[in-house]
């Protein structure tokens, strides 16, 4: 790489990132409750996501919602609605703005919002000013749920 | 009316493509040849949010159900036989047992059914009127709040009002005590940002992971859970729900939680008192 290349393309990764190249929860953009940006720069890992997805220290997905592609997986909630097909439902950019704050999509919504790091009274200590998942997290899942198509 | 025909249907999900042993929606619980009331009209404070009442007893599996049909059964009689033993003992400064004042364990009778109640302006819960009595009357150590001591006396004195309709007063006095746990009720805390009505009011019926959402009732309170073989007592059930959503929990013993007791309670004015329940 020559120089001013070097020079062009540290200043997009500097701009674009906000820091270690991730988008910061305060400067998610939403439209209509859609995130048209990855949180990343970039795609996520998929094998990754549907780890994320059942960890019950993590995504613990199942713990709302079914998901026929994980029929091994004991116990899967009825709180939400099934996972089955979800990406023929919601395109990508909605489905990560679910994943990223649900309650600008759906009002009143228990669902919690994965990528918000504060504004909840009473928060523990230890989760205070933290996201339940990291950007690299959230932007594995939903490279996981985008393939559940059932059409 | 729409909430029961979703309660049903979860019911019905829950018993055969979930493949948990469902509860039964007519089981009737009837221990000793008494029929206790596990559904009722919701009490009138509740009407707007919720049709009927459900004891948690509805929502178990039909073996841990079975458990409280008998008391021979039931794991809880351990800790209320160890209570009635401890009734008995003499201790503190003024020489005195339980029973020095109160010969009877029975003229508790109806007792749970008020608890908590509001005394010299502040909330009385069973376990404030037991470490009142042991402080004042027989000159002894306040007992921890949950401890294990505690727990099992205030489920002896529940004992007593088995049966009878729960009927905590919630205007006069208590109006801003029961106001304040209605709040604290309905306020989102935590990173998970839940309120026990998401839950509780919400989504009874249905299953998170492998629990099958309970109303929350505390009729059944002390009860003996299968998770830790114990009896457990009201704050500590709530403290839990709380640290669960990622909020820092309201200490136990605290007003917090004890209006939060006396709200929650209110809200299964018309369910019988099950103590000593047993869940899972």
């Amino acid at each position: 790489m020559n120089r001013p290349v070097l020079a062009l393309f540290c200043l997009l990764v500097g701009t674009s990132a906000g820091g270690a190249g991730t988008i910061k929860p305060a400067d998610v953009q939403f439209s209509d409750g859609a995130v048209a940006a990855s949180l990343t720069g970039a795609a996520g890992n998929v094998q990754e996501g549907r780890k994320v997805f059942i960890s019950r220290k993590l995504g613990n997905c199942l713990a709302c919602h079914a998901n026929e592609d994980m029929a091994k997986q004991q116990f899967h909630g009825e709180v939400g609605p099934s996972l089955d097909g979800v990406a023929d439902r919601w395109d990508e950019a909605q489905l990560r703005g679910i994943l990223i704050n649900s309650k600008e999509t759906f009002e009143g919504t228990i669902m919690p919002a994965f990528y918000v790091d504060g504004g909840f009274p009473r928060t523990k200590e230890k989760f205070k000013g933290k996201t339940i998942l990291s950007a690299q997290q959230l932007e594995d899942v939903l490279a996981y749920l985008v393939t559940l198509k059932e059409q | 009316m729409k909430k029961r025909a979703v309660f049903f249907r979860a019911l019905l999900v829950s018993g055969f493509a979930v493949g948990m042993a469902g509860a039964d929606e007519n089981a009737q619980l009837v221990i000793e040849g008494e029929t206790l009331v596990t559904k009722a009209a919701a009490p009138a404070h509740l009407q707007d949010n919720l049709d009927e009442i459900y004891s948690g007893w509805v929502f178990r599996s039909n073996e841990t159900q079975a458990l409280q049909l008998d008391d021979f059964d039931n794991p809880a009689f351990v800790f209320i036989d160890a209570a009635m033993d401890q009734y008995q003992q003499v201790e503190g400064s003024a020489d005195k047992s339980c029973q020095s004042c109160h010969e009877d364990v029975e003229e508790f009778k109806g007792l749970r059914t008020q608890m908590p109640r509001i005394v010299d302006g502040k909330v009385q819960t069973m376990e404030d009127q037991i470490n009142k009595c042991r402080t004042e009357q027989m000159g002894a150590e306040a007992w921890k709040y949950t401890g294990s001591d505690m727990t099992a006396m205030s489920a002896l004195i529940g004992f007593q009002s088995r049966g009878m309709a729960m009927n905590i007063k919630i205007d006069g006095e208590a109006k801003p005590f029961w106001e304040k746990g209605k709040e604290i009720y309905y306020t989102r805390h935590g990173q998970l940002d839940m309120a026990c009505s998401n839950c509780h009011e919400d989504n009874y019926g249905n299953n998170i992971r492998a629990d099958h959402l309970s109303q929350g009732q505390l009729n059944g309170f002390p009860t003996y859970r299968l998770k830790n073989a114990k009896l457990n007592a009201v704050h500590s059930r709530l403290f839990g729900c709380i640290r669960d959503v990622r909020a820092e929990p309201y200490k136990v013993g605290s007003d917090e939680l004890k209006a939060l007791e006396l709200y929650v309670s209110s809200r299964a004015n018309g369910l019988s008192v099950e103590t000593p329940s047993v869940r899972n």
